[in-house]
């Protein structure tokens, strides 16, 4: 039996959105959780709905904007892009997140090494 | 900024649909769907894959919805808890806050609802009132303003295509015998389609139909008000039908106007409504309806949808010149002239439009005076809270966050007051009507209207007036700077921007309140000037009363048989040394006729008409109303209808057409008659005091006789005394003749001024809340210059100061600042006072006295302000101060 795959860690969603956003601009919501699940090399099992709240949370704060368009199979989808604040908010949790990534790396490296 | 963009997400996003999300839903279910296919999986497995990868659509959609309306419910609840625990923190400066609010916004909105009850839509059942107009006639070039004639405004009905209707009306008055008493009722008489055109309609019975337009007295019909109805007539069912003797012809009742319906004269509650074919009972001076030079009607118009009434004007005088070209005989420089509502000449809305507007003015000064005066008060607890702001912006609270938050504060200060300023506007909505002078008879009424416009405008009064409180603490927290901050609260700082802009809003407070102080004292001058000019008849000793036969149905040998009956009574009545009739009173409301005249000799100029008024008068008229006589004899009980037709002209229509040269003995021609002149009179006043000196002459009664007379009586003892004998001999003489009221002659010179009355007593009320608010304003800032300064003060005291010199010190500041706001108060005021020059009587708008006392006045006031701080200055113990 493999491993159960890792659920999104809460918040990290936030980040991943903008970032997938910033890459490939403008997406609907089923292209954004494709995008997410395809960089994780398929390794997160991203619940999809829980996708939209969130989409409107970050709407709210204003980092990213809605608007009706079409999609590649011709249908009306909601595209969502990210806005100037996003990308300022983008940049913040990038560092953020790379801080305390080092901070847990340092924790985890074998005894010994640490500094 | 953040907190304010994400304040306004947050509010766009409560209006993202539902519906949407599904539609985005569906589409993402069946992508998945799609992909799952080309993966390898049936239709049905890939779709029930998609569905469980999704994760449960209605969980989905329920944290969604959470989502939307959650974020903004939470963030304004949390702005306004936290606000509400602010003001109550401090309560005094809250309560304080809340107070002055409640006076600005009260004083606002109880004016702007008195405009739009008495000047905007002063008739409430009435549709689309922004489209009446009223009419008149004017001599063209001048403002001299009369009616129109009843032909002429049936050509312009008949001729003008820009408006829906012409509607005719006339006051009038009748008394009515109600029981044993009898009592003056006022009513109109209007054209037969005034319901009609007004979209009135009658809750029993009919209005008039067209044909009652026409035929001299031929259509004795009368429609009640409601309040008659009810009142007179015991809200009879079967009252239509019935018959009502009006100033002595029997009317038969064909309608019951709609309550709530008064007519359409502002002031006035009318109780009747009689066509126009009854003109002549009901208006003295004849049967005008066929007299196209004379002029009765009292007109509205209302005009077509989305018609301007400039267009309306010039059609209007296209069909004045028409009728001037075809009529030169009455029509020579006749124009019609269109008045908006509000500037409705012959009722009270224009008696009271100066006024008003200069309310509506005064009252927005005020207003301005209270913002700034809160907006300092919550500057100063914004200072205090500088710590805790501070801190929240280094906790790393966004700057719009806090802004939110003050507004939030503002918000709910300003809620309160609006609250409580309709509170203010309903208690004040009939205050117009304490100014007016009661009269017998006549049912005032100058409501105030609170409806949705002046709901909408004080809303919108309300979210300035926020935005102004919580921008002026915001823009210094904007400015905070956490380590001077952290400095400034351990050192005294005389001085420094929060000051400089308190010091700024004091300034303004100041010169706003100089500029109502001038006002008022403008005003206070006026009615002063009012009091002491001469009308040129004696005021004090004369009685007056009105002796309505034409209500009581008397004919004219009766009528004169009764008249003559009475008058010899009255003079045998002990402490009378004078009594005589006279057709009408100075200074009443209707007013004297006027008459076009012609002089031997005189040269008209092309587009002359040479028109006076003129009274009808008794025997020793002028003597018992004390007005000299410059030469020749006043009219004697000779001259009656065997004698030769007699005039007495005042010296302003003598020196006018006879150029100086004395007239009596000449020939004055009036309306078709000759007349000799046998005397000139002295100018007085005849309908203002403020009027300039006109042309006026006199006629003998005898020979051109009334049947509605006013009694003028000069007595040498109290005037009740007097007054109680005549009502005696009226009642032994004949108990049906209504007696009015007997009041006088300075009564009712006093009350043609009441709007000069109304004007001073609202602009005082503003000026004195002024004064006041900027001498609280004042004294804030002094107050806290004091407490900021302790250090700086005991430092002061403690190298050799004296008590007074910090006296000296903070006064002088003090009086710095009203001196700013005084220089900037005459600035404003010498702008803003010729407004007031409608209501000024021998007073310039830039009267240098009042100027130099309103000044003078503003400078005591902000000294008392400021001593107490002063006071405390000295007495700061620098052992104290300095530890």
């Amino acid at each position: 039996m493999k491993p159960a795959k890792p659920e999104v860690l809460h918040g990290s969603l936030v980040l991943m959105v903008l970032r997938t956003l910033d890459t490939l601009g403008p997406q609907h919501g089923w292209g954004i959780a494709r995008r997410i699940e395809q960089t994780s090399g398929d390794l997160l099992e991203l619940n999809q709905g829980t996708l939209y709240p969130a989409l409107l949370r970050l709407e709210q704060m204003g980092w990213v904007k809605s608007a009706w368009g079409v999609s590649e199979n011709g249908r009306r989808a909601r595209f969502y892009s990210i806005t100037r604040a996003g990308k300022r908010q983008l940049a913040n949790e990038t560092k953020n997140w790379e801080r305390t990534a080092g901070i847990i790396a340092r924790f985890l490296k074998p005894a010994g090494e640490a500094p | 900024m953040t907190g304010l963009r994400v304040g306004f997400h947050r509010l766009l996003a409560v209006f993202r649909r539902e519906r949407d999300l599904d539609v985005e839903l569906a589409f993402h279910v069946e992508m998945e769907t799609a992909a799952n296919i080309r993966r390898g999986m049936s239709p049905d497995q890939a779709r029930t894959a998609a569905l469980v990868r999704f994760g449960g659509l209605e969980q989905v959609k329920a944290a969604w919805r959470e989502t939307r309306t959650l974020a903004v419910v939470e963030n304004i609840g949390q702005d306004l808890r936290f606000g509400v625990r602010m003001l109550r923190r401090s309560p005094g400066l809250s309560i304080l806050a809340i107070l002055c609010l409640t006076l600005g916004i009260g004083a606002t909105t109880s004016v702007l609802s008195w405009i739009e009850g008495i000047l905007l839509r002063p008739f409430p059942a009435v549709a689309h009132q922004e489209r009446l107009v009223a009419i008149a006639s004017i001599a063209r070039g001048t403002s001299e303003r009369d009616d129109v004639s009843w032909p002429d405004f049936q050509d312009l009905a008949h001729n003008c295509t820009q408006f829906e209707s012409f509607i005719a009306d006339r006051i009038t008055g009748t008394t009515l015998s109600i029981g044993n008493r009898a009592e003056r009722a006022m009513g109109s008489v209007v054209s037969a389609n005034y319901f009609d055109a007004l979209d009135v309609h009658p809750e029993l019975g009919r209005g008039f139909e067209p044909a009652e337009d026409f035929g001299r007295n031929a259509h004795p019909v009368v429609v009640i008000s409601h309040r008659m109805w009810k009142e007179r007539y015991r809200g009879d069912p079967a009252i239509i039908g019935r018959t009502q003797m009006l100033n002595g012809v029997v009317h038969t009742i064909v309608g019951v106007a709609p309550e709530g319906f008064y007519g359409t004269f502002v002031g006035y509650q009318f109780q009747f409504w009689a066509p126009a074919s009854m003109q002549e009972v009901f208006d003295p001076g004849g049967y005008k309806l066929e007299d196209r030079g004379a002029p009765w009607v009292e007109g509205f118009a209302r005009l077509k949808p989305g018609v301007d009434i400039r267009q309306a004007q010039a059609e209007v005088s296209a069909v004045a010149a028409r009728l001037e070209s075809r009529y030169p005989a009455t029509n020579r420089g006749r124009n019609f002239r269109l008045y908006p509502l509000s500037q409705t000449p012959f009722n009270n809305a224009g008696t009271l439009f100066p006024t008003l507007r200069i309310a509506l003015i005064m009252v927005f000064c005020v207003l301005l005076i209270v913002c700034s005066n809160v907006g300092n008060l919550l500057l100063v607890r914004a200072m205090s809270r500088r710590g805790e702001m501070s801190l929240r912006l280094a906790l790393g609270a966004g700057r719009g966050r806090l802004l939110q938050q003050l507004v939030a504060e503002g918000l709910i200060l300003s809620s309160i007051a609006t609250a409580g300023g309709f509170g203010v506007a309903y208690v004040c909505r009939d205050m117009m009507m304490l100014f007016y002078p009661a009269r017998p008879g006549v049912t005032v009424n100058l409501p105030a209207e609170i409806d949705w416009r002046v709901l909408v405008f004080s809303a919108g009064v309300c979210a300035l007036s926020t935005l102004v409180l919580s921008l002026v603490p915001a823009r210094q927290t904007g400015n905070l700077d956490l380590a001077q901050t952290m400095n400034s609260s351990t050192r005294g700082v005389v001085g420094g921007r929060a000051s400089w802009v308190r010091a700024t809003l004091v300034a303004i407070q100041v010169s706003l309140g100089f500029v109502l102080l001038t006002s008022m004292g403008l005003t206070l001058r006026s009615v002063w000037q009012l009091r002491i000019v001469d009308p040129g008849f004696s005021t004090r000793d004369v009685l007056t009363t009105g002796i309505d036969l034409v209500s009581a149905g008397y004919g004219q040998p009766r009528a004169r048989i009764f008249q003559d009956e009475l008058l010899s009574r009255v003079q045998a009545l002990a402490g009378v040394k004078a009594a005589a009739y006279s057709r009408a009173t100075p200074f009443s409301y209707r007013g004297f006729f006027s008459a076009r005249i012609a002089v031997d000799g005189y040269h008209l100029a092309p587009d002359e008409q040479p028109a006076a008024e003129y009274n009808q008068v008794g025997p020793g008229y002028l003597a018992a109303m004390a007005i000299p006589l410059l030469s020749g004899r006043e009219f004697t009980l000779s001259d009656d209808e065997s004698a030769a037709p007699v005039a007495v002209v005042n010296e302003t229509l003598a020196k006018q057409y006879w150029g100086g040269r004395d007239p009596v003995g000449q020939r004055l021609k009036v309306k078709d008659r000759w007349m000799q002149v046998v005397g000139v009179a002295r100018l007085s006043r005849y309908n203002t005091l403020a009027e300039t000196p006109k042309p006026f002459f006199y006629v003998p009664l005898r020979q051109n006789p009334a049947i509605g007379v006013s009694l003028n009586i000069r007595t040498a003892v109290a005037p009740d005394v007097v007054a109680e004998a005549l009502r005696g001999v009226m009642r032994s003489l004949s108990p049906s003749v209504g007696v009015s009221e007997v009041i006088t002659m300075r009564e009712q010179v006093d009350r043609m001024s009441w709007p000069n009355r109304a004007a001073v007593t609202l602009l005082g009320m503003f000026g004195g809340t002024a004064l006041l608010l900027a001498a609280v304003g004042l004294y804030g800032v002094m107050s806290h210059l004091v407490s900021q300064s302790t250090r700086e003060f005991g430092l002061r005291m403690a190298v050799g100061a004296n008590p007074m010199d910090l006296l000296r010190y903070v006064l002088s500041r003090g009086l710095l600042l009203t001196g700013g706001g005084v220089v900037l108060g005459v600035v404003a005021a010498l702008a803003l006072t010729r407004l007031l020059r409608n209501l000024l009587y021998q007073v310039s708008p830039r009267d240098p006295w009042t100027f130099i006392l309103s000044a003078l006045v503003m400078v005591l006031v902000s000294l008392i302000a400021c001593f107490v701080p002063a006071w405390r200055a000295t007495r700061i113990d620098p052992v104290r101060a300095l530890s």
